[in-house]
């Protein structure tokens, strides 16, 4: 029942999404809304402000370093997560977090 | 060592041939060295953290795979692996708080505390440490579920766990 509505609804979002993209404008087009917010200013302003020659760096680690901060931090999140839901198990919990420990925390019966 | 020997699919045993002993005691180095190239060469040319960290972690992770996962030489598990990927992201922020003592906005590297004259270097000093706290996340971070991976795999296929004394 609770499957059935779920696929029914990932479907419908689906179809939504795709239909969506009808609506973007096409990929490289000057006119276009992100290409003429801050991306000429970014263009042309690179070197001057930042100092970089290469304009995704610039763009990355200094017009949005911010960005990457968080960027980094989900980076970090996932990879602890992942650790977390891979070691959902008491006993490999145990023995891989206290490795370094002798005689790490063993099952009280 | 000889408690892990005797499993046949775990992952931790050391499946290199002559060849790959031999073949990859060359290939490390070349591949660490230019993962801290990408890594300094970012601010000019194609590369940055991310591609760094990964790279210096591939060097790791191949170390591992071949010689085995309980050799000492260039083993990074567990819970350092962790706290590693916390530094790095720290590391990050810290960049961004030494700029604020410095007297500007958060990450404007124009106000880094460092005895520099030209705005330029600073840019370049900044963007290598936010690069530098970049790699050393992605770098664990792969680590750390690498390791996980592994010793999920290890407690899949056998039936008993066994801790060693």
């Amino acid at each position: 029942m609770s499957k059935g509505l779920a696929t029914i609804l990932m479907t419908v979002i689906t179809v939504i999404f795709c239909m969506c993209t009808v609506l973007l404008p096409p990929i490289g087009d000057p006119n276009s809304a992100p290409n003429q917010h801050v991306t000429p200013y970014y263009i042309e302003h690179a070197k001057e402000d930042t100092g970089s020659p290469n304009i995704v760096t610039a763009t990355l680690a200094d017009y949005r370093g911010f960005d990457t901060l968080w960027e980094t931090s989900v980076m970090f999140v996932s990879g602890l997560t992942a650790c977390l839901i891979l070691l959902n198990n008491t006993e490999v919990g145990d023995k891989i977090l206290n490795k370094g420990k002798k005689g790490g925390k063993k099952r009280e019966e | 060592m000889k408690n892990n020997s005797k499993k046949t699919n775990s992952m931790k045993r050391p499946f290199g041939g002559i060849v790959l002993d031999s073949s990859f005691r060359i290939i490390i180095p070349f591949t660490l060295v230019y993962g801290i190239y990408i890594l300094t060469h970012g601010e000019y040319s194609p590369g940055g953290g991310f591609q760094a960290g990964a790279l210096v972690a591939v060097g790791i992770v191949l170390v591992r795979l071949i010689q085995g996962a309980d050799k000492d030489s260039f083993n990074v598990t567990g819970p350092l692996a962790i706290v590693c990927a916390g530094v790095g992201t720290f590391i990050y922020a810290a960049t961004g708080w030494l700029t604020m003592i410095g007297g500007g906005k958060f990450l404007d590297y124009t106000y880094l505390p460092v005895p520099m004259h030209h705005w330029g270097e600073l840019h370049a000093l900044g963007i290598l440490m936010i690069e530098v706290g970049v790699t050393v996340c992605v770098m664990m971070t792969i680590i750390d579920i690498m390791d996980a991976i592994i010793e999920r795999l290890d407690d899949d296929t056998e039936e008993e766990v066994v801790c060693d004394e």
